[in-house]
């Protein structure tokens, strides 16, 4: 086996040291019933060649996004990842070491760490932000466990153009805390008054900028109605290349930003891992969920980095800690945090500003295909459609013409037939002219 | 040691500030066109003043980063013993399949129809992973350990509310116990009752019985625990728990040591999550992206969270919503993530298992066991453990042998840095004075684990010899030298800040 270097005089000499009679003496303690009698039922250790074989067949059953024109969305989004990204992120020293608990030889882990949570800062305009979450919803969620915690208050008001996927992770996180989540139907139009609905229990409300539909919003008012009824505001964005263009959820008043990252030197990866972000204001950072890197000195007096503010967290505090979460998305929040380095201040305009250019050109040509609604007045990369048909129908029709034509509405909100022509649509620098030319050929004739 | 050279450098220790400082504006990494002139559908939302990047060029942020990762210590370099951890050997075949573009680059809502070869690897790794736990059931989505231990507590709140019994509150959960263990438990509402190890370091099973009510929940128990023992009355505890109607949940963060060789289904447990990061070998990364699918029993397979992947016919669903009555999902919990799993992650812990094979998989734990009693025999004159071998795949350690020299663990353990070891788990699990929790994993040589030997019966040596200021003075020659956490704390520094413009020289 290439992967265990021990052979049978290694093992015979290590019993003899231990003064064993077999291996088999070892594991005595393992009650007779509960042992493996000869092998598991499984295939035999294969060769690389082999295993490469199989599993390579079973990609190739897959259509990559990128093997023709595609422009999914709704919170997972394909962009172009510079070179460098990947292979950085796979030097040893990145990819194999562990979390950061011995700070003396693990300055290189704190450092990104402690720039990422600079680049967070920056981009949602907070003043804090952490080393990661697992992915967007379960920061979303956790964001509302926190202002739980920060308020002392009962209720969760849910924005109803919140991405449904992150509504749900909420209602699960929160189903057996003292939190109690409401939310309203869904906000196809972007056009809800949350702030009716504050009152001396809010904790918190929670809102989506691009949200769901792709509709943009300004909560500058609404984060003012929630600081006069005490409750704290919480914008969720899922597309963090917005933030390059769009009016930051720290410049509207923010309390709380929860985010995904993976727009950003993750990939699309069928889901996963991807990066949460997370920040919020100074004054809560007590009540954080998950790593903070700080900076400090060492005996030498020299600048350095350590993992700080650990008695929030499960290790030390146990079952009253801030969050169960140990192991978080740490080399995600490198791929990251060099994405972001390779594009800086110029970069991320330029970027940002290539996606809305992709999504205003394939917006107007789709609206002049016969039957075919756009439904937003504003958006960044991403907008609603309203199709002749049903969209579920007509993005598997859409595959045969080649083309990865969006996300139908009804897939995250299946009981709402009232949605199922809509179909979510997102562009980004990825897409090229003859992209948008495919799409509209393809849908004149699927449509036709 | 603080250099004494003028550029603060070590030779190929490079000193090397923040991004931040090494920012210039209009610089950048990325060629970018400009971008069609369009009519904005911004709304006058659009983002105004500077964000703060720093603007860096490709060769910059390349050097930027590979001189930080010379500052960090990996298991690609040496020996890595951080006990409960399981840092064993990555393979680099697990890293190429997960790139394959048909597991990379396909997104998680596509039509089902192109993503047939995703769902058939998430539904292959599931069939392993329940073949090797002797389960039948297994939920795919949690991100990592503490995430499947919220996935599995959730199940069995769930399970006990479908059978309109809500008044159990009480989990029990060992002293010894890892501390996500009661964390979760209280996220899910539930009270954390601990449960006292005995004499063996085992968990006491009359503890156990004398806790027992209606009133129970469930209990959490890492086996093997976290003394690096197994649990040898397990299957007392899961009759005992299950006598009262409570369920059991097994930590299987220490699974790396029975794998192939023993079944937590043969042993009564209803849930248990496996760290893809530690027994299937995906990397650490520096804290993360793990993976921490659970595999359930019958009774709480119907409460296991969305999405999930059947097949039906040859073909595989993914269903991604509460079923109606006998349909997939229909009593499920709910969704605890936005999409579909930690994928790249299943890639390469399927490619580590078909290379492994049911041979292979079972050499590993026996290795690993094998490597961890060598060590606690070899450093038994020189060192002390608080309970007898043999041990499974972690040799304990407690400060015993260091007492009246001065030197406590956390000096021992810096100045194995100064040996190029990264220290074993310290002060962990915190029932053990000074502990020292030691996991050397299959993957290292008899050769590799004798120098590791060696360097720990020396130090051992050395601090009963008197010397502590040698131990107290460690780290000498890490990139940096003890780094002042109570500072950190008080002050947090959390994020780099552009430095106030200076003050314009009086005239």
């Amino acid at each position: 086996m290439r992967y265990l270097p021990l052979g049978p005089d290694d093992r015979r000499a290590m019993l003899g040291v231990i003064g064993a009679k077999s291996v088999d003496d070892l594991f005595k303690d393992i009650p007779q019933k509960a042992r493996v009698s000869g092998l598991l039922d499984l295939p035999m250790h294969a060769g690389e060649l082999e295993v490469e074989r199989t599993l390579g067949a079973m990609a190739a059953k897959n259509r990559a996004a990128g093997a023709g024109p595609s422009f999914l969305g709704a919170g997972s989004y394909r962009h172009h990842i510079p070179s460098a990204v990947d292979h950085l992120i796979q030097r040893s020293e990145f990819l194999t070491s562990y979390t950061p608990y011995q700070p003396e030889v693990a300055q290189g882990t704190l450092q990104f760490l402690f720039e990422f949570q600079t680049n967070v800062a920056m981009l949602s305009g907070m003043e804090v932000a952490n080393a990661s979450m697992y992915e967007g919803g379960s920061s979303c969620a956790e964001a509302v466990l926190m202002a739980g915690r920060v308020t002392g208050r009962p209720r969760a008001i849910l924005s109803g153009a919140l991405h449904p996927h992150y509504r749900d992770t909420v209602r699960t996180f929160t189903q057996f805390s003292p939190v109690e989540v409401e939310y309203g139907d869904p906000v196809v139009d972007g056009k809800e008054d949350l702030a009716a609905q504050l009152g001396p229990d809010v904790a918190c409300v929670v809102v989506q900028t691009p949200d769901f539909f792709g509709n943009l919003h300004d909560y500058t008012q609404l984060g003012q109605a929630c600081r006069a009824a005490g409750a704290l505001l919480v914008v969720v964005v899922t597309e963090v290349v917005s933030l390059g263009a769009l009016k930051s959820p720290g410049q509207m008043g923010a309390d709380i930003f929860a985010g995904e990252g993976q727009s950003l030197g993750v990939g699309l990866n069928f889901g996963g891992p991807y990066v949460g972000l997370f920040a919020t204001r100074r004054q809560y950072i007590r009540q954080m969920p998950g790593r903070l890197c700080g900076e400090t000195v060492d005996a030498d007096g020299r600048r350095s980095y350590v993992l700080t503010l650990s008695t929030r967290e499960q290790h030390i505090r146990r079952e009253k800690a801030t969050s169960n979460i140990c192991t978080n998305s740490g080399l995600c929040a490198l791929a990251f945090g060099i994405h972001v380095s390779l594009l800086g201040e110029e970069g991320m305009r330029r970027l940002a500003k290539l996606n809305h250019a992709a999504a205003v050109q394939l917006a107007e040509q789709l609206g002049q295909v016969k039957g075919v609604k756009v439904l937003n007045k504003t958006f960044f990369n991403e907008f609603t459609v309203e199709l002749p048909g049903h969209a579920d129908e007509i993005v598997e029709k859409m595959v045969g013409q080649g083309v990865l034509a969006g996300v139908p509405v009804q897939r995250l909100y299946r009981d709402r037939p009232e949605l199922a022509n809509l179909l979510l649509v997102a562009a980004s620098e990825t897409n090229t002219d003859a992209d948008r030319a495919a799409y509209v050929a393809g849908l004149k004739k699927v449509l036709a | 040691m603080k250099p004494d050279t003028v550029s603060g450098n070590r030779a190929l220790d490079l000193e090397e500030p923040l991004l931040f400082e090494l920012g210039r504006p209009g610089r950048t990494g990325v060629d970018l066109p400009d971008a069609p002139k369009v009519a904005s559908r911004l709304g006058g939302l659009d983002r105004e003043g500077s964000i703060g990047l720093a603007g860096v060029s490709e060769p910059e942020v390349v050097r930027h980063f590979v001189r930080l990762s010379r500052n960090n210590y990996s298991i690609d370099a040496n020996l890595y013993p951080l006990g409960s951890c399981t840092m064993k050997h990555n393979p680099r075949l697990n890293e190429k399949m997960a790139r394959l573009p048909g597991f990379g680059d396909v997104h998680p809502l596509q039509p089902e129809s192109t993503v047939q070869g995703a769902l058939e690897l998430i539904h292959a790794l599931g069939h392993w992973l329940k073949t090797i736990t002797g389960m039948p059931a297994v939920a795919m989505p949690p991100a990592a350990g503490a995430h499947g231990e919220l996935c599995g507590m959730m199940a069995i709140r769930a399970a006990h509310e479908a059978k309109g019994d809500t008044n159990r509150h009480r989990v029990l959960i060992p002293e010894s116990a890892h501390g996500t263990n009661p964390a979760t438990a209280a996220q899910c509402g539930f009270t954390v009752d601990p449960i006292p190890g005995n004499e063996r370091g085992r968990i006491d099973l009359a503890a156990v019985k004398a806790k027992l009510g209606p009133d129970v929940a469930g209990i959490m128990l890492t086996n093997p625990n976290t003394l690096g023992l197994f649990e040898n009355e397990v299957i007392e505890v899961a009759q005992a728990i299950h006598s009262v109607g409570g369920y059991f949940y097994a930590d299987g963060a220490n699974f790396n040591a029975i794998v192939g060789k023993a079944r937590p289904g043969d042993m009564g447990v209803d849930a248990i999550h496996i760290n893809l990061h530690k027994t299937f070998s995906t990397p650490h990364g520096g804290g993360g992206p793990g993976s921490g699918p659970v595999c359930f029993s019958a009774a709480l397979a119907p409460y296991a969270p969305l999405p999930m992947v059947i097949e039906q016919k040859g073909r595989f669903h993914l269903i991604e919503h509460r079923g109606g009555k006998n349909e997939p999902g229909e009593k499920s919990f709910g969704r605890m993530r936005t999409f579909n799993g930690q994928m790249g992650m299943f890639v390469r812990a399927l490619s580590y298992m078909m290379s492994h094979g049911a041979d292979g998989l079972r050499q590993v734990a026996e290795d690993a066991v094998l490597s961890a009693n060598y060590i606690m025999a070899s450093c038994a004159a020189d060192m002390t453990s608080p309970y007898p071998g043999p041990c499974m795949h972690e040799a304990l350690f407690d400060d015993r042998f260091l007492e009246g020299t001065g030197v406590t663990t956390l000096d021992f353990a810096k100045a194995m840095i100064d040996e190029g070891y990264h220290p074993m788990t310290v002060y962990f699990p915190l029932v053990v004075h000074g502990a020292m929790l030691t996991e050397p994993t299959e993957t290292e040589s008899k050769e590799s684990v004798d120098r590791f030997i060696h360097v720990l019966r020396t130090l051992a040596k050395k601090a009963k010899s008197g010397d502590a200021a040698f131990f107290k003075n460690a780290p000498r020659y890490s990139p940096r030298r003890r780094v002042d956490e109570t500072t950190a704390a008080r002050n947090p520094v959390l994020r780099w800040t552009p430095p106030a413009p200076k003050a314009q020289a009086a005239e």
